[in-house]
């Protein structure tokens, strides 16, 4: 069902964990639907130089937050923000199609996860 | 790697003594059943005596006694036919949310078409209360459908007082036995039931073939029009090797089943306790009325698929009830109906015990799901570990 390489991020995820101190977090899913993903980015400058994640959720959900974080890591949190999740499945060379909907949340994890930097950024600096 | 295999409720392997007793009629007495020379003749003649071993089994006469193509073609045949047949009598039908969906899909379609239909909710155990059934039933209810046993959770129902109070209203009563047939005591006159359905594959016979028993005088609409087979009631050129293994299976299990009931219900209850030390689990179904083979346990904080991949890559083959393999987007619909909340019962994992299952297999599981659980849950945003 999974391809080679959704299973080689399945057992051996990249970037588990959190960050203490990290400058942004984003969070998606819910318990419902079966899939939560939390992202931690830590950003130096404009680029993002540290990236861990958490997923509670089935293969295709603990690969997409694995991979996600290898493809997003020396990027600029505008080139980031970028990532769709099509390349995200694209990356892994594929996903099932049943995948594709609810479990396949990664890219927007990492979207939040900016947006929370830039919030906090822009509080800092009127601060 | 060694491959354990633990998801007996889904299906099981063919004994080979059913192979061997099948053979036959692929080959040499390959004949149409309905013909009138030798080869029609023995073919008829050995679905004349599976129908027999069949119907004594289960206390049944042999004209009670329909072939189907398995489980779900039971389900449909029953409640479909009965609904058809005595449509002008009423349109009521009660069955229970924790069903198979052969039966709550069935009921549902119903509807569609015009029937009204009563789903009674279950405990927190799975068990249907046979004073709710007594509260649904109104005149116009013709069929009742309480499933024997639960596929997921394992939990057995109080079929035979169910049945009585069914009878006593005059509506026509039918269980899913698809998880019992072999395992537990079939007879349809202490079960009290009208119909009842079973199928092959799930106790060592061949998939794609099962039966419907039909109490005498219950009148059915046929599902697949056609030829006179079946006394009319199922269509189609009869299936004669499934049906022979069929028989030869349901009388195997039926003769080692005490025995092999005592030594599943010891393995199964050292995995019940084993998994039980895992902090913030939770088992599901009732301990005391529940099949030998079933354990379902609840992992709090992680998801069903991502831990039957890892034991699918320690090479343990078991099931979950977790949105993501059941292929929709909602959890098993029998823990939900039990009152799981979504987030439980997307961790669920179901281990069913078959006759090839040893107690050293038990204890390679017991030993792979802890590593595997605290593995997910150090992964886990839910987990405060
Ligand atoms: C309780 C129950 N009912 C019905 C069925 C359907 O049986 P079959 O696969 O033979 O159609 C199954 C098996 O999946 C089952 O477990
Ligand atoms: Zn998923």
């Amino acid at each position: 069902m999974y391809s080679d390489k959704v299973m080689d991020h399945f057992t051996n995820p990249r970037n588990v964990g959190e960050i203490a101190d990290a400058d942004g977090i984003g969070e998606v899913g819910n318990a419902r639907c079966g899939d939560i993903m939390k992202l931690w980015i830590k950003v130096d400058g404009d680029v993002i130089t540290d990236i861990k994640f958490k997923t509670f959720g089935c293969g295709a959900a603990i690969a997409t937050s694995s991979v996600i974080t290898e493809m997003a890591i020396g990027k600029s949190v505008t080139e980031a923000e970028q990532i769709t999740n099509q390349q995200v499945a694209e990356e892994l060379h594929g996903l099932p199609a049943v995948k594709m909907h609810c479990s396949n949340l990664a890219a927007e994890a990492l979207a939040a996860a900016i947006e929370d930097y830039r919030k906090k950024a822009a509080a800092d600096s009127a601060s | 790697m060694t491959e354990i295999y633990m998801d007996h409720a889904a299906t099981t392997p063919v004994r080979p003594e059913v192979v061997e007793v099948m053979l036959p009629y692929f080959g040499t007495e390959f004949g149409n059943a309905s013909s009138v020379y030798g080869w029609g003749r023995r073919a008829h003649q050995a679905l004349d005596q599976a129908r027999d071993t069949v119907a004594e089994l289960l206390g049944a006469a042999s004209n009670e006694i329909i072939f189907t193509s398995g489980g779900s073609e039971g389900a449909n045949l029953a409640i479909k036919g009965v609904a058809w047949a005595y449509q002008t009598k009423g349109k009521h039908i009660i069955t229970s949310a924790i069903e198979h969906h052969a039966v709550l899909d069935t009921a549902l379609w119903l509807k569609k078409h015009g029937f009204e239909v009563t789903i009674l909710p279950v405990d927190e155990e799975g068990f249907v209360s046979p004073a709710e059934v007594e509260k649904a039933l109104r005149p116009d209810t013709i069929l009742v459908s309480i499933m024997h046993a639960n596929n997921e959770v394992g939990t057995i129902q109080p079929i035979a007082e169910i049945g009585a109070i069914v009878r006593k209203h005059g509506a026509f009563f039918h269980t899913d036995a698809v998880q019992t047939a072999g395992v537990l005591d079939l007879n349809v006159e202490e079960l009290n039931v009208d119909l009842l359905s079973l199928s092959a594959h799930k106790f060592y016979g061949p998939k794609g073939v099962g039966t419907l028993y039909v109490r005498k005088g219950v009148r059915l609409d046929p599902l697949i029009h056609g030829g006179a087979q079946e006394r009319r009631r199922r269509a189609g050129t009869e299936n004669v090797a499934g049906i022979v293994g069929l028989a030869k299976a349901f009388e195997l299990a039926r003769e080692e089943r005490v025995a092999e009931n005592a030594r599943l219900t010891k393995l199964r209850d050292r995995l019940i306790e084993g998994l039980q030390t895992i902090p913030s689990s939770k088992v599901n179904g009732s301990l005391s009325q529940r099949l030998p083979n079933n354990v379902n346990v609840c992992f709090q904080y992680i998801e069903g698929e991502s831990m039957l991949l890892n034991l699918d890559l320690r090479g343990i083959a078991a099931s979950s009830g977790s949105a993501c393999t059941s292929g929709s987007l909602d959890p098993s619909h029998v823990l939900l109906a039990m009152g799981l909340t979504h987030e439980i019962a997307h961790g669920s994992l179901r281990l069913t015990l078959g006759r090839d299952n040893t107690e050293s297999d038990v204890d390679f599981v017991l030993q792979e799901i802890p590593v595997i659980v605290e593995r997910l849950r150090k992964m886990s945003p839910l987990y405060q570990g």
